[in-house]
């Protein structure tokens, strides 16, 4: 047992460190810092210096453009990418279809698909979830029916996450009616701009726009859009939901929060002194740094699992860093509230996308507070995470 | 970056494990609890046998050379076992103040008769008024001659009624809370003065309150110097901490063992209570907080060979917090999931719930150590 990083470990964290330094667009950064929205460009200009660099896919196969780096030197690259901070690759791309396409998918689309998502020349969105069909997914409704070497999907996704942007969508549809309800669901991808997709936004309670309702009325897909096997897309949607939920944690980005907040509170004043100054409030900033270098730990130690024993099956242990991992960014986001205290209050209506340079770090502190509360909703609610821990471990 | 165990320190771990699946089932446990001293001599001597109670000594002095991991393997097992024989006392703290303070001639004293099993100590610190600060001592040690004489009383010494020779904090200079002038001085029990009452603890252990009255003793008692005492004591108590910690963790993972293992099993409404989700998800928290405290425990472990005092101390008292909040909820959710049964003496998850509660108030508690941390600066700075 041997919790030190090695000196090539080491070396490849400042060699990451200086690449972000140098190359991650200062206001991108900022934004980030502030917890304000990204614009389109902003994001696909930095995933294309990301992928220039050959780390934009880093955990691919090398064959499909992977770094072929140890799952120590991937938690060290995503810890400094969350940290610095700089937006992560767009988990829809990258993390979730392409590794569907290349595990499942034929060489046609994997031709066709994977250069296009690296480069984020498609932006892909998640067509999974249904008004009908949360927690409980294998229940949706949304229908592909087969004519001839086409496709006919009718139905409609909800909290489509930055559909707005997207080139292209991957979907789960219903294809076998008959069936059992895990048994008769296919993965489709299609464009956005098909006729018949229309895109909805939904406000969420932080003013913000990240989440949409799609519909499809009538859309046509040729038939070759289905990846791998008719009525497999269950087995599907689990291995990439699996894959979600190992990156899950986001200790870096809890890292930069936390940081960010002992720098406020060493500047704001209550009652005559600094608000770090306050025994309370500064237990309460050190419990969660503990926490968090706990969760650090754990996930240190389901990554090393993985070195050893190879991806395959997600480790249900993945739960626990889901589970501790929302809780504590959304302290994180609580202690902010409380270092900005009454001066949380002002709404800034068209504050959203960070199109407003003059506003000041305030803004976005209590939006940021109301928008991570969907942290322990999504990704499998932590009620979901309890669930599999209680079945998968505990065998209950 | 590696979690694994060596082969060797897996060998260990197997050893240990089957070497108190055979001795210390819950029955065996409760018969050596009525043995004189409240523990069992016979188990003690198999310990010394296995070589378990040299581990952490060096080859030179008698002992295996061992490390923190070896350590934490062995109290981790301690734990899943509800062990009441004096390890902690002895081979950590003791050992600890001989291996990292102790002149050539108290090693060459003491450290056989701790390796082969013949003696046994007890590390009087705690007073009236000091609660877990270390530097906060009143017992007054006084040149004397050659010699010294110690002054004062101490509480909860853990075996402190058996134990063959005591470590004792004493102020040579100053008052009541500086940091100098504290002496650390090994005092063997049977000497003139020394008066012990002792009692079980909660948990099933023993210790005893200790008054030190003239008590004379040579000048090859003081480990170090007698005035600058207090490093030493902060780095042993450090080592017994991060022991404590290994410990809890083995006692939580048991006992969140056997309350899956009756949940699964106890029927109510026609079915086991388990397939309840409000169970489950109870039982799931469990296992999230005992993850946390097993990521906190190994993080100490390595802390104990940091050069920097601040920063170990800082990973200590970080992982004391962790496993402080841990061990309490998995401790009183055992008691709340095995219902009226949990309550009662008879079955074993209450002896495992006092254990951990004990643990959380022995050597600083979660409030203390979270104090500590936040005074420091914070874990991530």
């Amino acid at each position: 047992m041997d919790l030190a990083f090695t000196k090539e470990e080491i070396a490849f964290r400042e060699e990451v460190r200086d690449f972000f330094k140098n190359n991650v667009p200062p206001d991108t950064r900022r934004k980030l810092q502030e917890g304000r929205h990204l614009s389109k460009d902003e994001m696909v200009t930095w995933w294309r210096i990301l992928n220039k660099k050959g780390w934009g896919t880093t955990h691919w196969p090398k064959e499909y453009g992977g770094t072929g780096w140890t799952s120590v030197q991937h938690y060290i690259f995503n810890e400094e990418l969350q940290s610095y901070p700089a937006p992560q690759p767009l988990a829809f791309g990258v993390s979730m279809v392409g590794p569907v396409i290349y595990t499942f998918g034929n060489e046609k689309q994997k031709k066709e698909y994977l250069p296009r998502i690296a480069n984020v020349d498609d932006w892909w969105c998640q067509g999974f979830s249904e008004p009908g069909s949360g927690s409980d997914l294998a229940s949706l409704k949304t229908k592909a029916e087969r004519r001839g070497d086409k496709w006919i999907i009718n139905g409609q996704k909800t909290w489509t996450t930055l559909a707005q942007h997207a080139d292209m969508i991957f979907c789960l549809c219903r294809t076998d009616p008959a069936a059992k309800k895990q048994m008769g669901i296919s993965f489709i991808v299609f464009s956005m701009k098909s006729k018949g997709v229309t895109v909805r936004p939904i406000q969420t309670i932080d003013g913000g726009h990240e989440v949409n309702e799609v519909f499809f009325d009538d859309v046509e897909v040729p038939y070759e859009n289905l990846i791998g096997e008719e009525n497999k897309g269950w087995d599907y949607a689990k291995f990439l939901l699996g894959n979600e939920r190992t990156g899950i944690a986001r200790v870096g980005v809890s890292k930069e929060r936390l940081r960010r907040i002992r720098a406020l509170a060493s500047k704001v004043e209550a009652g005559g002194r600094a608000i770090i100054e306050d025994p309370a409030f500064r237990e309460k900033l050190t419990a969660c740094e503990i926490e968090l270098k706990a969760l650090e730990l754990t996930q240190l130690r389901v990554v090393a699992d993985e070195g050893k024993h190879g991806k395959g099956k997600p480790n249900p242990a993945s739960s626990v860093l889901k589970i501790k991992g929302s809780e504590i960014q959304q302290t994180t986001t609580e202690l902010l509230m409380e270092v900005i205290g009454p001066f949380a209050a002002p709404y800034d209506e068209h504050g959203d996308a960070g199109s407003n340079e003059s506003m000041d770090w305030t803004a976005q502190i209590a939006p940021s507070y109301f928008n991570n509360r969907k942290v322990s909703i999504y990704g499998g609610s932590n009620e979901i995470q309890r669930n599999i821990i209680s079945k998968a471990v505990l065998g209950l | 970056m590696d979690f694994d165990l060596s082969e060797e320190q897996r060998l260990l771990k197997e050893s240990i494990d089957g070497l108190l699946t055979d001795a210390y089932d819950f029955d065996a446990r409760k018969k050596y609890m009525k043995e004189k001293g409240g523990w069992s001599k016979a188990v003690w001597g198999k310990l010394a046998e296995q070589g378990l109670l040299g581990l952490p000594f060096a080859e030179t002095d008698g002992g295996f050379g061992a490390g923190a991991v070896e350590t934490m393997i062995v109290m981790e097992a301690l734990g899943k076992a509800l062990v009441v024989e004096p390890y902690l006392a002895t081979v950590v703290i003791a050992g600890g103040f001989l291996r990292h303070g102790g002149s050539a001639e108290q090693k060459a004293k003491y450290i056989p008769g701790i390796i082969d099993g013949s003696q046994t100590f007890g590390f009087a610190q705690l007073e009236k008024n000091s609660r877990y600060d270390l530097f906060d001592v009143v017992t007054t040690a006084k040149k004397k001659g050659d010699g010294w004489v110690i002054d004062g009383e101490k509480f909860v010494v853990l075996n402190g009624e058996n134990a063959d020779v005591l470590i004792v904090t004493a102020r040579t200079k100053g008052g009541q809370r500086d940091k100098s002038g504290i002496g650390v001085f090994l005092v063997p029990a049977d000497v003139k003065g020394v008066t012990k009452k002792g009692y079980p603890t909660q948990d099933g252990l023993h210790a005893a309150d200790i008054t030190f009255t003239n008590v004379e003793v040579g000048a090859d008692a003081v480990i170090g110097d007698g005035e600058n005492g207090l490093a030493l004591i902060e780095r042993v108590a450090d080592e017994a901490r991060i022991a404590l910690c290994a410990e809890a963790v083995g006692a939580m993972d048991e006992s969140l063992k056997e309350t899956v293992e009756y949940i699964k099993t106890r029927k109510q409404f026609g079915v086991a209570i388990g397939s309840f989700q409000s169970l489950q998800h109870r039982a799931a928290d469990m296992f999230v907080a005992l993850e946390q405290a097993r990521s906190m425990s190994m993080f100490a472990t390595m802390a104990s060979d940091f050069d920097d005092a601040k920063e170990r101390s800082s990973a200590v008292a970080a992982a004391k917090v962790q496993v402080g909040k841990s061990l309490k909820f998995v401790g009183q959710q055992s008691i709340q999931l095995h219902g009226g049964i949990g309550m009662t003496m008879e079955a074993k998850i209450g002896h495992y719930f006092k254990r951990l509660t004990m643990i959380e108030n022995t050597l600083g508690d979660t409030d203390y150590h979270l104090r500590r941390v936040s005074e420091g600066g914070g874990l991530l700075a």
